[in-house]
């Protein structure tokens, strides 16, 4: 009985062998190169998955970003065409998704991945192939320090993020904080950034408590965190499961002052799904929305504000929805430099890139170990709050 | 002391929602011999449908409930009917890839229908918590707490006392001499797998609302399900309550004073820990048929 099953199984197998082999072959075979052809951008953000909110408000800036470079003629006189993969979130995932853009869709540069896991699974085919990516979200410390040259990043790493926030911690007042963070490259180096800030200024720090990036239930930590008695509790993960941290504090009556970093908040969308619950957390983010003029290049920041909410897309999104923007829009700079669109000559030309994005001016300097530098900008930090069921600047720079 | 409280009751709402899923996929894998990795789409199913039914249709919370517990027992059935009714007689591990095939459409369609972006549930509890000395929980995981007990104890009556449940134990155990005697098994096998999609769709229904929903949400809940068939024993109703109820408070406790960043594992050296010790699970009878 189990051996006619068996082969059954395997002839299937077969077959389908076959038939991807014979994919394999037909999407291989070079097409004819074109010179009007559009420049191809490659794209990986978690478009589903846990944390899919922000990898599609990032896709939606990426797309507002080519149709203005397109509308102004393009790059190079040809338009640009995104080639938008979803890694699901997972690590896994965004590796095979930066191995099909290069290898069957030939991007010559990229954009990704969103999450630092992501992104660090990914860094290995830059190199394999040759190929540069922008970074615009990940904050690790260890995406610009791994000696890969050929990323390049727009978003703070944590460290960057704990030193915008130093200047505040006298005139907030945290006696003694927690750390609850996602169990990622991005949670635990965002926990010993903040960690050895709030240490150098003799801040006590209580428990560091880690969670699932698909954990849906946090009593558990949240009961351990009511015990240390501290009054401020550091937050990093998505905006889902900020969501779910702050209600289930809400229900276990855990009365701290909330800050959350990485610049995934959301806050607008906290306040529609947590509600009361969200109420008076701080959020360090790198997009004020609610302020565009505040921006450093405020028409810039007004324009992308007026464009999104033209589009219907929802306005908590923008705060993520910047990085996109300001991803493709550098790689569009860099392929202006090159002026080829030839991996190599788009890696050189990005150290060249000077132009101000909607979080501000974006630049390369040069981190991790010589010979072998990636590209890391200085981007804009802000804090904001809620308060009144609204966004606004928080308390302690209003009271001083 | 007051956080070992806290644990507990922590425990024993997420062991409640564990129970429900956990006696839904042991009719269907411990009693119908079926390996329904698909178990969590149902789950996600119910969610959608009370998203659906709340946000969309407008309807009360207690309907939109119904709604999705209706909507997951009708998917079952036809799930059954269409997909699994040909292939009896078939390998386990036909049914098995089929079921995988199901799993991966059914999130996939939920994908394309819905975006990936997580929703969040409307409810009408309050949302500051009860509070009873040093221990605080919310109205809605009261709420959520006794619908899941309420729901365990329906399927175990329908399955003990009534007429139907007798065929399903019957058909389970001999389906040859079950229809020898006059039981229409085709009816009863359908049956069983709407009721047991029926208990996924409502541990989701009654999940949504704590927590987001999102079209890969129900992977989790499938492996949880799985965990408490394995610790309760296949096919076995009480096994799969206490079950659930072990892996939720032993989840908790193990995040609470080992390290949260393992939470997961603490469910899963559970079930090796009894895999190796009790391999037919931690409540099997000496003898266990079917």
């Amino acid at each position: 009985m189990a051996k006619p099953q068996l082969s059954r199984i395997t002839a299937v197998l077969d077959v389908l062998a076959v038939l991807a082999a014979a994919v394999l072959a037909a999407v291989a075979l070079p097409g004819p190169a074109h010179a009007q052809a559009p420049v191809k951008v490659g794209v990986i953000q978690p478009l589903s998955g846990p944390v899919a909110a922000s990898g599609n408000y990032v896709r939606m800036g990426a797309e507002i970003a080519r149709d203005w470079i397109n509308g102004r003629g393009g790059v190079l006189g040809r338009k640009i065409d995104l080639v938008i993969e979803d890694n699901k979130s997972d690590p896994k995932e965004a590796a095979s998704a930066a191995e099909k853009l290069i290898v069957r869709d030939r991007v010559p540069a990229i954009m990704g991945a969103w999450g630092s896991s992501m992104t660090l699974a990914a860094m290995p085919k830059l190199e394999e192939y040759g190929v540069p990516m922008v970074v615009e979200t990940s904050s690790a410390a260890s995406i610009t320090r791994r000696g890969n040259p050929w990323v390049f990043r727009i978003s703070p790493p944590s460290e960057m993020e704990a030193l915008g926030l130093e200047k505040y911690l006298d005139r907030i007042g945290i006696k003694k904080a927690d750390f609850l963070a996602v169990n990622t490259d991005w949670g635990r180096g965002a926990t010993s950034a903040f960690g050895e800030i709030l240490k150098k200024k003799g801040v006590g720090v209580g428990v560091t408590e880690f969670m699932d990036q698909a954990a849906t239930d946090m009593s558990a930590q949240l009961t351990k965190i009511k015990g240390t008695g501290a009054d401020t509790l550091f937050l990093t993960t998505s905006v889902e499961q900020i969501t779910l941290v702050l209600k289930q504090a809400q229900e276990q009556r855990l009365h701290r002052r909330i800050i959350t970093t990485g610049g995934s908040s959301s806050p607008n969308q906290l306040i529609k799904q947590a509600g009361a619950a969200a109420e008076g957390t701080y959020h360090i983010l790198f997009f004020m929305p609610w302020f565009p003029e505040a921006m450093p290049d405020g028409k810039l920041a007004r324009a992308f504000v007026d464009e999104w909410s033209r589009r219907g897309h929802p306005f908590e999104g923008l705060t993520e929805g910047f990085r996109g923007h300001d991803g493709v829009a550098t790689i569009a700079e860099a392929i202006r430099i090159a002026g080829k669109d030839e991996p190599k000559a788009i890696r050189d030309a990005l150290w060249k890139v000077s132009i101000t994005g909607v979080n501000g001016p974006i630049k390369f300097e040069k981190d991790g170990p010589p010979g072998k530098e990636s590209g890391q900008s200085r981007p804009s930090i802000f804090v904001v709050q809620i308060r009144g069921g609204k966004v606004a600047l928080p308390d302690f720079l209003a009271r001083k | 002391m007051e956080a070992l409280l806290q644990h507990l009751v922590n425990g024993l709402v997420l062991g409640g929602i564990y129970a429900l899923l956990g006696i839904g996929l042991t009719l269907i894998f411990g009693l119908m011999n079926v390996v329904n990795f698909a178990h969590g789409e149902f789950y996600t199913l119910g969610a959608y449908a009370t998203f659906a039914a709340l946000a969309l249709g407008g309807v009360p919370f207690l309907v939109a409930l119904g709604a999705a517990i209706a909507g997951g027992v009708l998917a079952g059935a036809l799930t059954e009917r269409v997909l699994l009714r040909p292939l009896r007689g078939e390998s386990i591990d036909t049914v098995m890839l089929v079921m995988i095939g199901l799993w991966i459409a059914m999130q996939n369609g939920e994908l394309l229908a819905w975006g990936g972006v997580a929703k969040s549930i409307p409810h009408p509890f309050p949302t500051a918590p009860l509070v009873l000395g040093p221990l605080s929980v919310a109205p809605l995981r009261l709420f959520v707490l006794g619908a899941a007990l309420a729901l365990i104890a329906g399927a175990h009556l329908l399955i003990q006392r009534t007429r139907l449940g007798r065929a399903m134990r019957a058909t389970f155990q001999d389906p040859d001499t079950a229809a020898l005697m006059g039981v229409r098994i085709h009816h009863v096998r359908t049956a069983t797998f709407a009721l047991g999609s029926g208990l996924a769709a409502a541990a989701g229904a009654l999940l949504g609302p704590i927590f987001l929903v999102y079209p890969s949400m129900g992977d989790l809940a499938s492996l949880k399900a799985f965990s408490v068939v394995i610790l309760g024993g296949l096919g076995n109703i009480w096994g799969a309550t206490l079950g659930g109820v072990i892996l939720g408070v032993a989840e908790e406790l193990g995040a609470g004073y080992v390290s949260s960043g393992y939470r997961d594992a603490v469910g899963f050296v559970i079930i090796i820990l009894v895999l190796l010790f009790r391999p037919s699970g931690l409540f099997a009878r000496a003898e266990r048929i079917g």
